[in-house]
């Protein structure tokens, strides 16, 4: 029955598993429970932030500017050697967008086991901080508002760092 | 006796090293600034007091170093102060730094002589005992390191007739530091236990008292931190009066090698000279 159907999937949608088949481009992943918990941060408060990044289309020319950096820093680039691009893209892409207080809801994976397998070092990861704040300089937001993200990014080193 | 607390560091250093030195060594890979400036006495701090933060670029896995050297003009004095010091697995730290004094023409005045030079030779030891300066920003915890610093200076005799108990003396301290991103700042306070009379360089007293010492900078950019330091001097010797000092600093990484600190000093009174003010510059080279 139709009213069923829909009734089964409101009560399931919310739960959030994640569908089986993969957004175009993207590699399918093992199924995992999406939340909006999974950024590993709150959301600001509030609408300056995301609009000192320029808003959603900043922060996508922020995280593909990031990603670019990364996959020719001779620090790291071997990292993402086998790296579902078109999902990190995204998926960073819904992250940054989300804790900026953005219209968008993070539908990746936790940062702890995002990242279990790849035996990140704190050199790594501050290599990666470095690119985004090259990456976030070109797109022109201020230090300050910089600076308001990277507090939020700062405390997920516990999780990302496992060597 | 005096010594024990640098022994029980430089110990424990040398003690971890190898089970560090197990893994494959990295260098550099600190964040820009992050390991401070070198401070007067040699330990990786602000201008005039030490942080938690560990000197050079080395990172939990890995290893750096840092030299400096400051020159500081004021009214009647030259202050310089050049030395190196080395960063173990971002945890310990070992320094050392040898600092002289110029008394220009208060030498003469004094009757020692023009262009008199008190020096001393400092060692000092730090080590990294709790919090993350960077990484912890969703806490209140600083990163916390204790340190000692042995001085000694050149004028055995000298300093004893001018007041001092002795020409010699460690200091301990406690250092916290706390990056706060969210608002661009860099807060630090160190409570320092000493009985140095002018940091040291006119010796030291017996009665040893604390100190807190306070540090602090909003950033501009990566590379570019601007503050101010007061740190507070025992007044102890009964010939001259003594001031606490007081910095106000711009420190820019040119890179992560070379960092740049330039800044006005209040060093108060020294040696019955009133109102030592002046221009502190400093250079500092590391990986
Ligand atoms: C705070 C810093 C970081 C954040 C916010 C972050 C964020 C993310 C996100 C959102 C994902 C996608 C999760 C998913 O697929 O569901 C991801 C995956 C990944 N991250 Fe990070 N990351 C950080 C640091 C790092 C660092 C330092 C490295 C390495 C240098 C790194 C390497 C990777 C790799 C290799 C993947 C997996 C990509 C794949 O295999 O598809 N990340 N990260």
């Amino acid at each position: 029955m139709k009213t069923r159907t829909l009734l089964l999937a409101a009560l399931i949608l919310p739960l959030g598993f994640a569908v089986a088949e993969p957004p175009p481009g993207e590699q399918p992943v093992d199924p995992y429970e999406v939340s909006n918990a999974n950024a590993g941060a709150d959301p600001f408060e509030g609408t300056a932030l995301f609009e000192a990044f320029n808003g959603e289309a900043g922060i996508g020319r922020i995280v593909d500017d990031m990603v670019d950096r990364n996959l020719a820093d001779p620090r790291i680039k071997d990292i993402f050697a086998a790296s579902d691009l078109v999902r990190l893209r995204r998926t960073l892409k819904e992250q940054f967008c989300y804790i900026l207080n953005g219209p968008c809801d993070y539908t990746g994976m936790d940062m702890k086991s995002s990242h279990a397998d790849h035996g990140i070092t704190n050199r790594e990861f501050n290599a990666l901080v470095e690119n985004l704040q090259l990456a976030m300089n070109t797109e022109g937001v201020p230090f300050r508002a910089q600076n308001k993200l990277l507090a939020k990014l700062a405390p997920m080193q516990r999780d990302v760092v496992t060597r | 006796m005096r010594l024990e607390i640098p022994v029980v560091l430089v110990g424990l250093s040398v003690a971890f090293a190898p089970v560090c030195a197990a893994q494959k060594l990295e260098l550099r890979g600190k964040l820009l600034l992050t390991r401070g400036v070198s401070n007067l006495e040699g330990a990786g701090g602000g201008a005039l007091t030490p942080w938690a933060l560990i000197t050079g670029n080395g990172t939990d896995r890995g290893i750096g170093a840092t030299a400096h050297y400051d020159y500081v003009t004021v009214n009647d004095y030259g202050l310089t102060s050049y030395g190196a010091a080395v960063g173990l697995y971002d945890r310990f730290e070992v320094s050392y730094s040898r600092m002289a004094l110029d008394t220009r023409d208060v030498g003469a005045a004094l009757g020692l002589g023009e262009g008199y030079e008190f020096a001393q030779d400092v060692w000092g030891v730090k080590m990294r005992v709790a919090g993350d300066a960077v990484y912890g920003q969703d806490t209140w915890l600083p990163q916390i390191a204790v340190g000692a610093e042995y001085k000694k200076s050149n004028r055995d005799g000298l300093v004893q007739a001018l007041g001092a108990d002795e020409s010699e003396g460690v200091d301990v301290y406690v250092s916290a530091t706390k990056l706060i991103l969210a608002e661009s700042l860099l807060a630090n306070a160190t409570l320092r236990y000493t009985g140095a009379h002018q940091i040291g360089l006119l010796g030291y007293s017996d009665e040893a008292s604390l100190q807190p010492e306070f540090s602090l900078g909003y950033m501009l950019s990566r590379r570019l931190i601007v503050g101010g330091e007061y740190r507070f001097k025992p007044d102890d010797l009964a010939f001259a009066k003594e001031d606490d000092f007081l910095d106000l600093f711009g420190a820019y990484a040119v890179n992560d090698t070379l960092t740049l600190t330039a800044g006005y000093v209040d060093l108060g009174e020294i040696a019955t000279f009133e109102d030592q003010r002046g221009l502190y510059l400093s250079a500092q080279v590391g990986f």
